[in-house]
């Protein structure tokens, strides 16, 4: 056999080795087996805050950004049709914590410690991951553009802000800059949002405005400044969507903002978590009695008729059982409530960060009965009068919860009445524009309410355990981003006829636990 | 080429590997009342005593290429084994002593599996990859009672190994993302087991065979089992350590005939039952006490073969068959370490006789799967909950092998 028939059968049989692979009657690894409907997924840019980038357990680091929910959409969408590498601004790390130079400027991610008790009952505590050394330089430049254009902590109008990638703006007071904008700004003057124009992007999402709120309610609700006038957000979000589309992406989809009560970090300990026994019960009703005794005869010092005085003083007889009460809060002094404190109602909440151990240790949220308050009560018990200091020793003990420790009811309706309008904003330039509209508070009440079920069980809001919010109580775990991806997918779909996949929540892991951790 | 080693991909039901001879596999891997070579060895010993001359040697070696395809239409998603090639072989040696007695030497690979899917693809829980071998080594005997009857058989002794790699669930893993994974291996494994046919000879042209392989169960005893990319926490507590675990290689029973029709054409037929269901479940049994059960709950399995022989010149003979395979994996035990459905092969090969003492036999298997939807549903997860995995399987599988006949 000459050379030239040797190849000749060589080819032969390279032939037929490819034609015995498997193929199937629908191969969805080509690209007609999905149908991007009347949507171009060809360059596609997120825009949004830290939900977007994938931030997590306190931090962004590499992995949360790999299962951030526009990665996952850009995975799927590239199921359906030629796309561009979806680029993202990695971490250097999966510790998280971000250093500006020499200095750190936040602190690694948080992960789920894991000790026993005496009975050998595993108890688990999120903590700071001090497995390595953080090392993400701010100050080192990446290259962009970057599709993935998310920025942990923005809120809607940072995203107009020229110079809000700018390092110098780092050392503003109050800064003016982003560090996580400062690693992958086009330019010091850049905003996030020209950088994303400047994409011509053929496929946008933005979910922004979560921040808008946000940050009046993990604070307790201290500053009502704190939030976003709507008027404004409407202002800031309506040039943000008209500049996108103008920018040539007609195809998009844009995502409302959770009621901040479906997420665990205000729901996770609950309001009545004063728990108390017989004596403990017995003794705080009886401290309050002696309150509100006390009260009294204060206000008709001051020339309060009796009567009147001892109806005001009555709202301080509180009364405690054994089990479950809730606590005693700070609220402002008036006329009507002149010491400013009362129980906590029904739907108030409390933050993730109070300081659990000051409950049964100072009174906190109730009252810090020291030995000389006691001894008052004995005096009072036995019918003697105290001293006015005496007095002010008993009424000084009361020890309500602080405002920024709370979200009362009040403050609750400020974010409420805030998140309602943002949200209305966001639903009307969706259908204004003709861009799908996710419900993301409707998912997270599901997830909060009744959970979502998926091939192993349920997606709760549980801290910890729920699988849908990392370790902060605020973000969501890889597999609540995914719940977020097919949620977008199918509101995608119903908009633009297109059939992109949904992804299989049960392949996206939850938090993190790790027993490489500091105090 | 004996001791290249066998390598082979799970292609007959479960872990069989049907390539115990070219001659035979041309003709629908049929055999046991066909006597031609000492391919008998494997097929039915009680016909070795029929071979003309005093030394007759069969030896040979197959390439399996096989490929499965994964895909989920609902998420996307999509997975290729990337299978090396399975090296079965045999060798086989007859010496008659007399008209009425022989013996012989057989070595055949009728077990293994090598499958490899892509790391930490979607069902990489279940099985990343495995790699299966069992080398029989059995002497046999072959003993003429009657003009018409023939007993046959031997002791086996089998050497194998198994390395077998999963993740350890579907989402764990260390710090930087990488997922836990545990890989156990055992080699040395050796276990005794035998085989014994009878071939009854009807009329001057057909012949009746039947021939049992006994169970083996593999023993694989403080095994090496090796855990990777383990987050630093109590709540994975797992740590390098030993393993025993038990592979049933399962009994096999075959009755077949074959009919001379003329002196050119050869009809045979083999009907095959393979015992597995005694391969309830893949049970791995840690150092620590920990027990991997892995339910497989297989069901005993037949197989149809057809072959015929066409002797085109004294020098030339040609051959072909068919087989139907039914799957021993049942509805929803659709594991993907031995994903199989029911198949067909088709056959054919060739003998050419280059010398009086020496031909060359080669043959082509060619394997069918429909595409089926199928999943393994008895995965159970870190939080004790049941997951089903499924989607839609296709494979292809194609043999070709080759081997020589000396006769002396």
């Amino acid at each position: 056999m000459n050379m030239r028939n040797y190849i000749k059968y060589i080819g032969i049989l390279a032939l037929g080795m490819v034609a015995c692979e498997p193929e199937f009657d629908n191969p969805i690894d080509e690209q007609e087996a999905y149908n991007n409907g009347e949507a171009d997924f060809s360059n596609y840019v997120a825009l949004g805050n830290s939900l977007t980038a994938g931030y997590a357990d306190n931090a962004l680091y590499i992995t949360g950004q790999e299962n951030s929910y526009p990665n996952i959409l850009a995975q799927q969408f590239a199921k359906v049709q030629e796309t561009q590498e979806f680029r993202i601004p990695y971490m250097a790390d999966n510790a998280g914590g971000l250093l500006a130079g020499e200095q750190q400027i936040a602190s690694n991610r948080l992960v789920l410690e894991t000790l026993f008790d005496e009975n050998g009952e595993p108890v688990q505590t999120p903590k700071v991951y001090t497995g390595m050394a953080p090392t993400t330089n701010v100050l080192n430049k990446l290259t962009g553009p970057f599709n993935n254009m998310g920025v942990p902590g923005a809120r809607s109008y940072h995203l107009l802000a020229p110079g809000y990638g700018n390092p110098a703006g780092l050392m503003e007071d109050p800064a003016t800059a982003n560090p996580y904008f400062v690693r992958f700004a086009s330019s010091p003057q850049a905003s996030v949002l020209e950088d994303a124009v400047a994409q011509q992007p053929t496929f946008f999402s933005l979910w922004i405005g979560n921040n808008d709120v946000l940050g009046y309610a993990t604070s307790g609700g201290v500053d009502e400044a704190e939030i976003t006038d709507p008027e404004m957000f409407t202002g800031v979000y309506t040039q943000l969507v008209s500049g996108l589309v103008q920018s040539g992406a007609e195809e998009g989809v844009l995502i409302n903002i959770p009621d901040v009560t479906d997420v665990p970090f205000f729901t996770t300990i609950p309001n009545n978590a004063l728990v108390l026994s017989a004596e403990q019960a017995a003794n705080l009703t009886g401290f309050f009695q002696a309150v509100a005794g006390i009260f009294t005869q204060v206000l008709m010092q001051q020339q309060v008729p009796q009567e009147q005085a001892a109806q005001i003083a009555s709202q301080y007889e509180l009364t405690f059982s054994e089990g479950p009460n809730r606590f005693v809060i700070d609220v402002p002094e008036t006329q009507t409530n002149p010491l400013g404190f009362r129980q906590m109602t029904e739907e108030e909440l409390l933050l993730f960060t109070i300081d659990r151990t000051a409950i049964p240790t100072q009174g906190y949220g109730s009252a810090a009965v020291s030995p000389q308050v006691m001894q008052v009560l004995g005096i009072l018990q036995q019918g003697g009068q105290p001293t006015p200091e005496q007095a002010q020793l008993v009424l000084d003990a009361v020890n309500g919860i602080d405002d920024k420790d709370a979200l009362d009811t009040q403050e609750i309706q400020n974010i409420r009445n805030a998140t309602a309008k943002y949200n209305e904003t966001i639903l009307n330039l969706a259908q204004a524009n003709g861009l799908a509209h996710v419900d993301a508070a409707a998912l997270l009440n599901r997830v909060a309410t009744e959970g979502i079920s998926f091939d192993a069980g349920m997606v709760t809001s549980t801290f910890g355990s729920g699988g849908a919010f990392s370790l902060d109580g605020i973000h969501l775990t890889p597999r609540g981003y995914a719940l977020v991806a097919n949620e977008i997918i199918e509101e995608i779909n119903a908009t633009y006829n297109s059939e992109v996949p949904t992804v299989n929540v049960g392949n996206y892991g939850t938090v993190t636990p790790s027993n490489e951790v500091g105090n | 080429m004996v001791f290249a080693l066998a390598g082979a991909i799970t292609y007959a039901g479960g872990y069989r590997v049907g390539v115990q001879g070219q001659r035979a596999l041309a003709m629908g891997h049929t055999g046991v009342a066909v006597v031609n070579s000492a391919e008998l060895g494997f097929f039915n010993p009680a016909g070795l005593v029929y071979l003309e001359n005093q030394l007759t040697i069969s030896a040979g070696v197959s390439a399996v290429f096989s490929e499965v395809a994964w895909q989920n239409e609902t998420t996307g998603e999509n997975a290729r084994t990337d299978n090396p090639a399975g090296t079965p072989f045999y060798f086989n040696a007859s010496y008659k002593l007399n008209d009425n007695l022989a013996v012989g030497l057989s070595v055949y690979t009728p077990y293994g599996s090598t499958v490899k899917w892509e790391d930490d693809w979607a069902g990489s829980h279940l099985t990343n990859d495995i790699e299966l071998q069992a080398i029989y080594i059995q002497p046999l005997i072959s003993y003429k009672i009657a003009d018409f009857l023939s007993i046959g058989g031997g002791p086996i002794y089998v050497t194998g190994s198994v390395n077998f790699s999963r993740n350890l669930s579907r989402t764990l893993t260390d710090i930087d993302g990488n997922r836990s994974s545990v890989t156990i291996d055992a080699s040395g494994v050796n276990e005794w087991g035998w085989s014994a046919g009878a071939l009854f000879t009807a009329t001057e042209d057909l012949r009746i065979g039947i021939n049992y392989r006994s169970e083996i169960i593999m023993k694989a005893e403080d095994g090496d089992a090796d855990f990777e990319n383990i987050p630093n926490t109590p709540l994975a507590p797992f740590s390098d350590t030993t393993f025993n675990a038990e592979l049933p290689l399962p009994a096999e029973l075959t009755v077949g005939l074959s009919y001379q029709l003329n002196s050119k054409w050869l009809l045979a037929f083999d009907f095959n039952r393979a015992f597995w269901g005694v391969y309830e479940s893949l049970d791995i049994e840690f150092a620590n006490g920990t027990v991997s059960g892995n339910p497989r709950a297989y069901e005993d399995a037949n197989t149809w073969r057809f072959g015929a022989q066409y002797t085109a010149t004294d020098k030339l003979t040609l051959r072909a068959g068919y087989y139907y395979d039914d799957t021993p994996v049942q509805d929803g035990y659709f594991a993907p370490e031995t994903p199989r459905n029911d198949s067909m092969g088709f056959t054919a090969g060739l003998s050419l006789d280059v010398t009086s003492k020496l031909a060359i036999d080669a043959s082509f298997a060619y394997l069918r799967f429909d595409e089926v939807d199928a999943s393994y549903d008895y995965y159970v997860d870190e939080n004790n909950q049941t997951v089903p995995f499924g989607g839609t399987y296709k494979s292809v599988v194609f043999i070709p092998g080759i081997g020589v006949t000396y006769k002396l």
